[in-house]
Formats: structure tokens, sequence, C-alpha cells
């Protein structure tokens, strides 16, 4: 059978026959990052669409139909309007800060996604700490936007980037503790294993109450992360025009607006991968005839499709949920959710110690 | 006490979140009344009072009720209306004012029915059409008495 795994390792072999060790690694390197700038640029199209789909469907509406078949190209339409677009930088802008911000977050956004598992064997980076990778890097994208917040020299601009500041730092908390809940039943770090641990059952389902709690407080918590609505304080269109990139156009615009669906995409990754057991296909414990059907099905898709079901049930958040308030907002993570992960961490460390989950 | 006013909290808001998503995954997975009008191919039935556009009603001899007395023009608030008048010869050999041109400046129109309610002939009339974007505003300047009309016979 034919699986991406078998194709890289080809690739690697026919290369490493030919050239040396560390041309071998460059070409491989570059080849990595092809495919991941188009998976960017693939990921922003699409989910963007299926946000304006998914939005016109829950409003009673229709949504872009009018460019190409059924609507299908209005994104790729957009983009070509974004790029041609000028990308005015403001006069009182701090220059170099203003043009690096949505670099950075762009990076930060392409860093995540180094130790995801797509399929079995086909990760670019298989690192032993690969959770604490994702949960230290992804925090580096606030920087990013207060980058932008600054540098703009507007006052929507800063007080978006200011709460996007307290919003992320604060909700950080939560996320961390309901992936470490995760980390304390596998017992490792490396998002193999954590995939391996789920053979005989995703761990929303081996796992109880406990992980089912954890789990709907990441969901809460990523949401808050990404700066998505409930909690798009930073942008905040009624209130602070469009917070942190109030001063951006053309193609700055759009890398923002890409790292957002990006963003979305790789933390709903990380909450597939501990939570519906990444690409391993559904398993019932020892029901061996039933566990061989459903490796049939390819691993990429298991995986992509547990990714999109997770980015539809935070589009459906956004676009059922009123904006909280800067202090309800905060008052949801300190006296709620902390809470409440941390309660809920106790609980799994003593099931683990217990064994009590169904293994 | 604290505690379950604490966990009553915390279900309410579950049980409130829960049924907006129950709505809203409704109408996602039950997509069948669109409450948008679907503009371009089909077109709203407007009512008989919409006010589009100024028009001077023309019969089927191409013939119009416009005397000519610039009652509409003096009615105008911001001077959207211009009627330019000559001397006509009867047939009787007497001279008498008719109507030139109507110059109608839609781009200055606030629709207001002024214009409408002055004349005494009831030659004009407020029109449905509204899809007025052109790429040149002088093309929004129209002369609204077509080639060749002339006055309706019995309208003084």
């Amino acid at each position: 059978m034919i699986s991406l795994e078998h194709i890289s390792q080809s690739i690697h072999e026919a290369l490493a026959v030919s050239l040396n060790p560390t041309l071998t690694m460059l070409i491989e390197m570059a080849i990595a990052g092809v495919l991941v700038i188009s998976l960017f640029a693939v990921l922003g199209l699409v989910l963007v669409f299926m946000e304006r789909k998914v939005s016109a469907y829950m409003q009673i509406r229709l949504g872009p139909n009018r460019v190409g078949y059924k609507g299908f190209a209005q994104t790729a339409a957009d983009t070509l309007k974004l790029l041609i677009k000028e990308g005015l930088t403001p006069d009182g802008a701090d220059k170099f800060l203003f043009n690096f911000a949505p670099l950075l977050v762009i990076i930060v956004a392409m860093l995540i996604m180094a130790p995801i598992a797509f399929t079995k064997g086909f990760q670019l980076w298989d690192i032993n700490i690969g959770v604490l990778y994702v949960s230290a890097v992804s925090s580096v994208s606030v920087i990013g936007i207060l980058m932008a917040g600054w540098a703009s020299n507007n006052k929507y601009s800063l007080l978006g980037a200011m709460r996007s500041g307290a919003q992320i730092v604060s909700y950080e908390l939560s996320a961390g503790l309901s992936i470490i809940t995760i980390v304390i039943l596998v017992g490792s770090l490396s998002i193999n294993d954590i995939i391996a641990s789920q053979q005989n059952g995703w761990w929303i389902f081996k796992g109880h109450i406990p992980v089912i709690i954890s789990f709907v407080i990441f969901i809460i918590a990523v949401t808050a992360e990404t700066n998505r609505a409930p909690f798009d304080m930073a942008e905040a269109e009624s209130e602070l025009t469009a917070g942190f990139h109030t001063e951006y156009s053309g193609m700055k615009f759009a890398l923002f607006f890409l790292a957002e669906y990006v963003n979305i995409f790789v933390v709903c990754a990380i909450g597939a991968t501990l939570f519906l057991g990444g690409w391993m296909p559904f398993h019932i414990g020892s029901w061996e005839g039933f566990n061989r059907i459903m490796d049939f099905i390819p691993g990429i898709v298991w995986f992509f499709g547990k990714v999109f079901f997770l980015i539809f049930l935070i589009m459906w958040f956004r676009w059922t949920f009123p904006r909280l308030r800067i202090d309800q907002l905060l008052n949801l993570e300190w006296k709620y959710l902390l809470p409440i992960a941390m309660f809920n961490l106790l609980l799994t460390t003593l099931m683990a110690i217990t064994g009590f989950y169904f293994k | 006490m604290f505690l379950i006013g604490y966990i009553k909290t915390i279900y309410n808001t579950c049980a409130s979140l829960l049924k907006g998503m129950r709505m809203t995954g409704y109408y996602f997975f039950n997509h069948k009344e669109i409450i948008t009008q679907q503009y371009p191919d089909v077109k709203q039935e407007l009512p008989e009072r919409f006010r589009g556009e100024v028009i001077l009603i023309h019969d089927e001899k191409n013939e119009h009720r416009c005397t000519g007395c610039t009652a509409c023009e003096l009615a105008c608030p911001n001077a959207t209306i211009k009627i330019v008048t000559k001397m006509e010869v009867q047939p009787d050999g007497k001279k008498k004012k008719a109507l030139d041109t109507f110059v109608y400046h839609l781009e200055l129109c606030t629709m207001c029915n002024l214009c409408i309610v002055a004349c005494p002939t009831d030659a004009i009339k407020m029109a449905q059409s509204f899809e007025h974007s052109v790429f040149d505003r002088n093309q929004l300047t129209k002369k609204l008495n077509a080639p060749g009309s002339k006055l309706m016979e019995g309208v003084e």
C-alpha cells in the first residue's frame, strides 16, 4: 500500500544515494519548506471559504456563490486583490517593527507546524518534547501582535494589542494545564508517544469525565488564544475598528489574516492529537475485526477529518456566541477555567496513579 | 454555600450556551429557508410609492403633458430640474411658450417628490427604477422629453 511514509522514505533514499549527507539534508529542508508554505496557502484559501460558508449557513444566508463554481474561487480572487493592493506604512509608524510584525506572526505559525504528525511516520521534526515545544512557541505570537499594535502608532491598535496580550497570557495557563492532563496519562511529551498511546481508543473516550472537562477547557482556551469570537477582544470590530491590524493593508494584512487561520489549524491539530488520537483510526479496545476495518482508511484522512471537525466546532462558537467584555473575559479565565483546570489536573493525577481508566 | 452558587453558574452558562449552539446548528444542518434576497437573479416587487427617479410621462403618440410652466423648477429645493422653453407658432398664427428641454440632474436629486406635487398638469411622476450607477457622472444629467415629442392636445 502506498503511504506518505513510503513516499518520504523513498525520496530520502533516492537523494542519499546520489548526494552527500549535508546536501541531502538541505534539499529535504527545502522540500519540507515548500510543502509547508503550500499547505499554508491551501489552508488559507480553504478555511476562509469554509468560514464564510459556515457563517452564511448558520445565519440562513447563502454565502459567496458568484466567483467560480458555487463560489469556490472567491477566496482566490480575494487573495489576488490583496496581492495587488498597496502595502501602506503610516508616517508615524515605527517602520522596521511595523513591517516585521506580520512576518514574526507567520514565522511563529510556521514553527508550530514542525512537530505535528500528519500520518504515521510523516512528520517534519520528531522531538521528544513536542507538546512542550508547541505550547512554548505558540506564546511567541503575542510578541508579534504587541509589536504590530505598538509600531502602528494608533490608539486602536495599541489598545487591541494590549487586550490581546492580557488575553493570550492568561489563557495560556488553562490551555497548558489541560494539555498536562493528557501528558500525565501518557507519561510522555512526544507527539508520537501520545498518538501511540491511543492505539486502543482515543483519550476522550478512555479518560472518563476529567479528560472531557480538560477537552472543553482546551477548546475554550485555544479559541481565546487564537483571538477568535467570542474572545476577539483584540480585533473587536465594533469597538476598535480592527484592533492590532487597523493600520495594515495589502499583503501585510493578508499575512495576519493567514496567520489567524493557520493558528486555528495548528491548535486544532494539537487538540486532535491530544484528545482524538491524531492520525490514529477509531479503535475500540480489543475488537480486532472492527479495528482492522478502520485501519483501511488512511491516517491522513483521519487526521484532517478530526482537525476539520474541531475547526468546525470553533467556527460554530464564533457564529453563535456574543463577544465577552474584557472584565468578563478575565473573570472567566481566573475565576472559572483556571480553578477547574487545576482541580481537574488533581483528579487526572489520581486517575493515572490508581489506573482508573480504560487501558 | 458559595460552591453551590459557583457550580450553578457553570451549569446555567453551559446550558444557555448549548441552547444557542443548538439553534445555529439547526440552521446549519437544515439549510432550506434563505432570508436574504438573491438580488440580481430575483428582483423584488417594489411598492407603488417607491421613488427611484423623475420621469416625464409620454403616451403612445409621443406626446407629453408638460406646458413648460417651470413650477417644478421653482419647487425643487436643490436645483435638480432646469426647464428650457421656446416660443412655438400655433396654427392660428399666435405664439405660445412651449417646452424645449426638460433637464434633470439625477446626481442632485433627493427624491423629495416636491416637483411632482407642484406640477399643475401631472406631467411628471416618480419611476420605480433604482439601478442608476454609471461610470461618468455626466451621464446622470438627463433630458427627460423624448426627441420629437410635443404637448398633448387640450393641456393648458
